[in-house]
């Protein structure tokens, strides 16, 4: 047993996946001076400034709009949960060693150097308080990109050992066993054959070539197996050539939510040699906003060339296959709201494919407001939910989420993000909430008009 | 007069060369930073048309977040407008500008023009007293939000003084007006005055990212 399954044992008996709440905070790895802690920080920091990230360093006006736009602002009315606030020290940090006046700054001593102190201070604001839902980045009036710099400060953060406790153990976890919550490839295996059976339908498993790869969750393996399922049934339905690999089958991406690009890297390139080595055209992603965005708008930086095949979430795919009248569904009587992911829809780009396979469906879709690429995040995004600290702050923005629901009128709550779903069940368990929130991947697999 | 003599002279011809440097310094600065390359398969072509876009859609925000930022858009665009107005509209600057440029055109009436300096100071006023007043407009503020508050107000002031021939002899206020004009030359290219030049990069940047996805810019 490794030193991250006997530290943090998982608790498999709450709503949420995750580890056992620890008894004190720790939120400091390793043990190193703090100059030393404030030096990897920065030099990490550096490390991800381009013209890109440069450009938005310098653009911010303090116009603090962001902070309308944020689900936390929004929530606690508390000043210090403003976005772009969130990026005050790394702001600090351009401006003293990197921005064209650095000389400047420091012979005067005009932007003060980073103390381990503030970077303490801030860890709140760049994990517990900000899920990358990439609101603020739409309303920013200089059209600064604030979610693709927390995720960058973050990167600064894991080096200088400054993760919250929880979230750095389930990415040493996803890291050293190959998934956050303990689905190896074993158990994986195992809990297909298991939904093999159930659905009445074939898993296929390491198939030497297919045109599909399709990779799951660990939540959905763990928690929401029917989605394994569901996966193979409509896969079988269409005739398709396609295959789990036991070598690359989990696309959940922690080493991007803590900040550790090597695990990052280490992650996706997993799912990428798997679909190389099976001769994939085409990757299917999960139920999984996070999944998307790591493989889809992330992976080829981490290959170092364009990715060899197309990757496609989940809901993508269905649309196509729906639209084209591949796949054929029967109508579902039912009134339903829809929670974009925000990784999916907002910072992905593929808001319409839901709804796509909605209308295939026949249901009463009663949008949310606002909603698609406006809609508020489910406050668990970004590897919040893991940390346990956060929980209160969470349930707070889940409130606005709650409103939203309720005022459709809407029997049932679909999505097509795994993590979305637990975050929302576990709100749901907390608010004692009459509401569930489904799978669309699910309810088409339920549905299907199988010849 | 001297001091006339040198603010419109000297004083300017340092001013320019100043703000000539720093903006040149900035923006090459910008510009040498490594560019990254987005090798993600595009969802649509068109990212270059989609960065342009952008610029002009932030103009405005997304129906969902208008209310909620209303109040802070409605003074910077009254201010914005204001300064525009009246550097462009205004007859003494457009001639100043034709010294310089040889361009001109045709000044608005001398009344909209002072309406308009006296309703941009107002603008300018309220947006001071909400950056202190605010709670996260305050916190996020700095040395350089209200240096460069005062920079940009001060020929605004300056500017209603001199017309109006309040306080000194007409050759004095405007000595003091241009004067403040070569202030805010100066410290143009230092502190976020500049963002009337990046604004234009940081928008067209985020544009290409979120065309190149297909998804809302």
């Amino acid at each position: 047993m490794n030193e991250a399954v006997e530290n943090h044992p998982l608790e498999m008996d709450k709503e949420r996946f995750g580890i056992k709440e620890p008894g004190a905070r720790y939120d400091l790895q390793g043990d190193i001076p703090n100059e030393e802690r404030v030096r990897k920080a920065m030099v990490n920091f550096a490390k991800d400034i381009n013209r890109t990230t440069a450009t938005y360093m310098e653009a911010c006006v303090h116009c603090g709009q962001c902070a309308e736009a944020c689900h936390y602002y929004v929530q606690t009315g508390d000043p210090k949960y403003t976005p772009i606030w969130k990026l005050e020290v790394f702001k600090q940090a351009y401006k003293r060693e990197a921005s064209p006046f650095a000389p400047f700054y420091r012979m005067f001593n005009l932007k003060k150097k980073i103390s381990v102190e503030q970077l303490e201070e801030w860890q709140e604001l760049i994990y517990d308080s900000c899920t990358m839902c990439g609101r603020c980045s739409l309303v920013c009036p200089m059209g600064i990109d604030i979610a693709t710099l927390v995720g960058l400060a973050r990167h600064g953060m894991f080096k200088a050992g400054l993760v919250p406790h929880e979230l750095h153990a389930v990415a040493e976890r996803a890291e050293q066993e190959g998934s956050p919550l303990g689905a190896t490839a074993s158990v994986f295996e195992d809990r297909a054959d298991w939904m093999a059976d159930e659905h009445d339908t074939d898993v296929n498993f390491d198939k030497e070539k297919a045109d599909i790869l399709v990779a799951m969750s660990s939540i959905e393996i763990m928690k929401y197996p029917n989605s394994i399922g569901a996966t193979a049934r409509i896969l079988n339905a269409l005739g398709e050539s396609w295959t789990f690999r036991s070598e690359g089958y989990e696309a959940t991406n922690f080493g991007m939510l803590s900040g550790n690009v090597e695990w990052q890297k280490h992650m996706t390139m997993k799912i990428i040699d798997a679909a190389v080595k099976c001769g994939a055209k085409l990757v299917v992603l999960p139920e999984c906003g996070h999944a998307y965005g790591a493989l889809r708008w992330q992976g080829a930086a981490m290959y170092g060339k364009p990715l060899p095949f197309k990757v496609q979430h989940i809901s993508e795919f269905l649309a196509d296959v729906v639209s084209s009248g591949r796949l054929k569904v029967k109508k579902v009587n039912q009134t339903v709201t829809f929670h974009d992911p925000c990784q999916v829809s907002r910072r992905g780009g593929a808001t319409n494919a839901p709804r796509v396979v909605m209308e295939a469906l026949g249901v009463d879709l009663k949008e949310m407001t606002p909603t698609g690429d406006f809609n508020w995040c489910c406050g668990g995004g970004g590897g919040v939910v893991t940390i346990h600290r956060a929980d209160k702050l969470r349930y707070k923005v889940f409130e606005l989420k709650m409103d939203q629901i309720e005022n459709t009128g809407a029997d049932t709550v679909l999505s097509t993000c795994s993590n979305c779903r637990q975050s929302f069940n576990d709100a749901q368990q907390h608010f004692n909430w009459d509401k569930n929130m489904e799978s669309l991947l699910e309810l088409v697999a339920d549905n299907l008009i199988e010849d | 007069m001297e001091l006339l003599e040198f603010a419109r002279g000297d004083g300017l011809q340092i001013a320019v060369t100043i703000f000539a440097a720093g903006l040149i310094w900035r923006l090459v600065h910008l510009l040498m930073t490594l560019k990254k390359t987005d090798l993600s398969e595009a969802r649509q072509a068109g990212e270059k048309a989609g960065g342009i876009r952008t610029i002009f859609s932030r103009f405005l925000h997304h129906e969902p977040f208008r209310e909620r930022t209303r109040n802070g858009t409605i003074i910077a665009y009254t201010f914005h407008i204001g300064l525009a107005i009246i550097f462009f509209g205004g007859a003494p600057h457009i001639l100043f500008i034709e010294s310089f440029s040889g361009l001109a055109w045709s000044p608005m009436p001398t009344v909209v023009v002072h309406v308009t300096a006296a309703v941009t100071l107002a603008a300018l006023i309220a947006a001071v007293v909400r950056r202190m007043r605010h709670p996260v407009l305050n916190m996020l503020s700095n040395f350089d939000d209200y240096f460069s508050w005062l920079i940009t107000t001060l020929p605004v002031i300056t500017g209603l003084l001199a017309v109006a021939h309040i306080g000194a002899r007409y050759e004095v206020l405007l000595a003091i007006h241009i004067l403040s004009f070569d202030a805010f030359l100066i410290w143009f290219p230092f502190g976020k005055l500049m963002h009337s030049i990046i604004v234009f990069g940081s928008r067209y940047t985020t544009g290409v990212t979120f065309t190149r996805r297909g998804a809302r810019v």
